[in-house]
């Protein structure tokens, strides 16, 4: 790949980029407080964590980041003026984005169907707040790549314009890091 | 299709992301803690899952310093603080 020799800028629409500083701090803020809760609160915690599925946080890791490879794809693809090229990689983005709003509802579904109440403990609170509102994300980022997508088939977007998927990647890569600290924080280390 | 940077990335973060996932499995399996050295190991992942993400797909890497400055050191407080709460406070 040949080395850009332009003056450093950054991708995607500058309000883009006051949204991800933004949730960074609040989900940060979320991060640090179930990581101090499971120190003061072993007993609360450990079980807890017991009865959610590895399986299907780390499912859900390769599904964010293959969602998050296809959007840079398609970015690349209207850089080469290969409209039709980035509609199919949105697409795939979007493929990905569904593929985890269905693996998380389903482990939603089945917390609510063995009783899980979100106000029991800290755990149950937290858990709730972060895979909660990173849920929310997902699904706006679908919504995105869905918009985005739409308008890449009817040829909206090529070399002189690409603003809107540069920014919608940036987003949906801001909620692809966020989930890179939550699930080793709430799923793997226990 | 030419193979592209992007795609190594990804290949990457696929890798880490199965480590993370056999390291989580030991403790799982057995309903044990998460032992120090893979609680680091699986800490250290995250965090270099979290740069390539950061750099190379959020593109950091060609921004401006003061951007990439906040973003990494987001990663590196956070990431940080889990690794001395989890790790160092409980001895």
């Amino acid at each position: 790949m040949a080395e850009r020799a332009v003056a450093p800028r950054l991708a995607g629409d500058g309000i883009v980029w006051l949204l991800v500083l933004a949730e960074l701090l609040t989900f940060g803020l979320l991060f640090v407080s179930f990581a101090v809760a499971r120190h003061l609160q072993p007993a609360v915690f450990a079980p807890g964590q017991a009865a959610l599925s590895l399986h299907t946080g780390a499912l859900n890791t390769l599904l964010l980041v293959a969602a998050s490879w296809a959007a840079v794809r398609a970015v690349r693809a209207f850089e080469a003026d290969r409209g039709d090229l980035g509609a199919h990689w949105l697409l795939a983005a979007l493929a990905g984005a569904i593929g985890f709003l269905v693996v998380k509802t389903h482990e939603f579904v089945g917390k609510v169907q063995a009783g899980f109440d979100w106000a029991t403990n800290a755990f149950t609170l937290l858990y709730t707040l972060l895979t909660g509102f990173h849920y929310l994300h997902v699904v706006v980022g679908a919504i995105v790549f869905a918009v985005l997508w739409r308008k890449a088939r009817s040829g909206a977007y090529g070399r002189s314009h690409h603003m809107g998927p540069a920014s919608g990647a940036v987003f949906w890569h801001m909620v692809d890091l966020l989930w890179m600290v939550l699930f080793p924080l709430v799923y793997v280390i226990r | 299709m030419r193979f592209t940077k992007t795609d190594t990335v990804f290949a990457l973060l696929a890798l880490a992301t199965l480590a993370s996932w056999w390291l989580g499995e030991g403790a799982a399996v057995g309903g044990q803690h998460l032992g120090t050295a893979a609680t680091l190991a699986v800490l250290a992942l995250a965090a270099f899952k979290g740069a390539l993400i950061a750099l190379d797909y959020m593109e950091l890497r060609h921004a401006p310093a003061l951007w990439r400055r906040a973003v990494m050191g987001w990663l590196a407080v956070v990431l940080g603080v889990i690794a001395l709460v989890g790790v160092g406070l409980r001895g």
